[in-house]
């Protein structure tokens, strides 16, 4: 080898450059992340706000837009539709449901779009490509904010008392949080393979919608038990009884809904992190 | 291959920056390039799945750039000197072959948005910190960037309302400003008018004085002959020439007569 002579990667290696491309370790890439922490915020923070901004009234709409969601749904379900499967307090109950809903739903449909609607960002710019479904979680973060500002006032309106049991409101987004994250993640790579998830994604939310006990209550219904237990074990109706939990009288939850909240979080933010960054050197490429 | 032998030496002179070593990359595409268009799902035609095929967009290039280089890169269109580009800045995949590079290679195009809903302004901080300035380094350097893209005040407008020219001028604005090692340039220099133009020339030159390498793509050849002092013509995926612009850009405008 003592030839003057040298093979490409054999200059590389002389001159010390790194080969590019290539996926990191795990735990490098979850520490890149972390290194970005201000371009999460400030995509999060300028979506969030060009969403509202391009509206006459502006950031008010974070609190109609869920005050008339409230109002249409409190309509149809509360007045139109028979009441055998309500309990008592029903607004309260509605309304706590369906906002916890347009969160999950959000996280989920705009964490599809994450990767697929970026791509000019993607193929410009080199950043852990994660960034972009944390991102969107974070932008419905910041609206799910004022929505459980709305969610407590409407309950206090309609007679619930303040109780130590709303201290549990805090936990309980959390635990929601992270489960959408990990959705989000898992939704980004999917759609990025698979362009036919994006067709499927309303029906999965619909169907989700009318299952998750939004507008009734689950174990009410009569269902047979095999199909109550499933019922009762799907994440979001979880997400929704703990939130409930903390807000509604009468909604109070056991220990074993926090246990399945806390599984059902970990997984979801552990699963869709890992599937999410075996696939991060191809989505510069499609 | 007598011909690396008295590069050799240069090279010990020089300090290679960037090292592409047998290079391929392919793409695969559904049939019908349903994949790469994004609004392909309303024009999905019935029936069974699509198939994929494979297109070879590069198929086995190397060479080596040094500091202070300046590299302009032609050929015809679908030749692959985006893609080249696209995998020097690590954004294609190669099926085969590497790429060795110094710092992180930033791709600069015209076709790349950043996000249109945004505000000028909004988008030279994400840009900025996308490029991996800190939040601190980012308003160190705005004005500069808002300066030098010439937007003047419709940096507070988003940029879906600016022309194509605007738009390139702002993206080039922010993408040079960050201190690259290995900036890559993909026509940007073809828009904007000729004060713009002067400018930006100025600034690949300043790159390059400070021991950084420039790839430029450019349909251009005077801008190229301006700019560049190395030419690399790709022709079906292959590198076909690799020199001085001299002698390469004489050998490519016959090549297309």
């Amino acid at each position: 080898m003592t030839d003057a002579v040298s093979s490409p990667s054999e200059i590389a290696r002389r001159a010390g450059l790194p080969r590019l491309g290539g996926r990191p370790p795990f735990l490098q890439y979850v520490g890149a992340l972390s290194g970005r922490r201000a371009l999460l915020l400030e995509l999060a923070r300028s979506r969030f706000r060009a969403s509202n901004e391009v509206n006459r009234l502006g950031m008010a709409w974070v609190v109609i837009r869920p005050l008339l969601n409230a109002g249409v749904y409190g309509l149809v379900f509360g007045l139109l539709l028979p009441a055998g499967t309500r309990p008592d307090n029903f607004v309260p109950f509605l309304v706590v449901g369906i906002f916890v809903f347009q969160f999950f739903a959000g996280c989920l449909n705009d964490g599809a779009k994450a990767i697929t609607g970026n791509l000019g960002l993607v193929r410009t710019l080199h950043f852990p490509r994660a960034l972009l479904p944390l991102a969107t979680t974070l932008q419905q973060l910041l609206g799910l904010g004022p929505m459980m500002v709305v969610a407590a006032v409407i309950c206090l309106v309609f007679g619930e008392p303040l109780a130590l049991r709303w201290l549990g409101l805090p936990p309980a987004l959390a635990l929601l949080a992270a489960f959408s994250t990990g959705v989000g993640l898992v939704a980004a790579r999917a759609t990025l393979h698979i362009r036919d998830v994006t067709q499927l994604l309303p029906f999965i939310t619909r169907l989700l919608f009318y299952t998750s006990g939004i507008f009734y209550a689950v174990d009410r219904v009569g269902l047979p038990r095999p199909v109550e237990v499933v019922a009762l074990l799907n994440p979001v109706h979880v997400y929704i009884s703990l939130v409930r939990g903390a807000l509604v009288d009468g909604q109070a939850v056991d220990g074993s809904t926090w246990l399945l909240g806390l599984g059902w979080a970990l997984l979801s933010v552990i699963a869709g992190f890992l599937f999410f960054w075996r696939a991060e050197e191809r989505y510069g490429r499609e | 291959m007598s011909e690396p032998r008295t590069s050799s030496t240069q090279e010990s002179l020089e300090r290679p920056t960037v090292v592409v070593d047998d290079l391929v990359v392919d793409y695969r595409v559904l049939a019908g390039g349903r994949r790469a268009d994004r609004a392909s799902k309303v024009a999905r035609r019935p029936g069974a799945l699509k198939r994929s095929r494979v297109v070879h967009a590069l198929r086995g290039v190397s060479f080596t750039a040094h500091e202070g280089e300046s590299i302009g890169v032609v050929g015809h269109n679908g030749s692959g000197k985006s893609t080249l580009l696209r995998a020097i800045a690590g954004l294609a995949t190669p099926t085969r072959g590497a790429v060795y590079a110094k710092g992180q290679p930033t791709l600069l195009g015209v076709n790349a948005a950043l996000i249109n809903d945004l505000s000028g302004e909004r988008n030279v901080v994400l840009g900025g910190l996308a490029l991996g300035m800190t939040p601190a380094q980012v308003s160190e350097k705005y004005q500069e960037i808002v300066d030098f893209s010439g937007v003047g005040e419709a940096i507070d407008l988003p940029m879906a309302t600016y022309s194509a020219g605007m738009g390139a001028r702002l993206r080039f604005a922010i993408a040079a400003s960050a201190e690259h090692q290995v900036l890559l340039v993909d026509e940007a220099l073809a828009v904007g008018d000729a004060e713009f133009r002067r400018r930006s020339e100025e600034r690949i030159r300043e790159l390059r004085a400070a021991a950084g390498t420039v790839f430029l793509v450019s349909h251009s050849m005077g801008a190229i002959k301006e700019t560049c002092t190395r030419a690399l013509w790709v022709d079906h995926g292959l590198l076909r020439m690799d020199g001085p612009v001299e002698e390469v850009l004489p050998a490519y405008k016959d090549s297309t007569r």
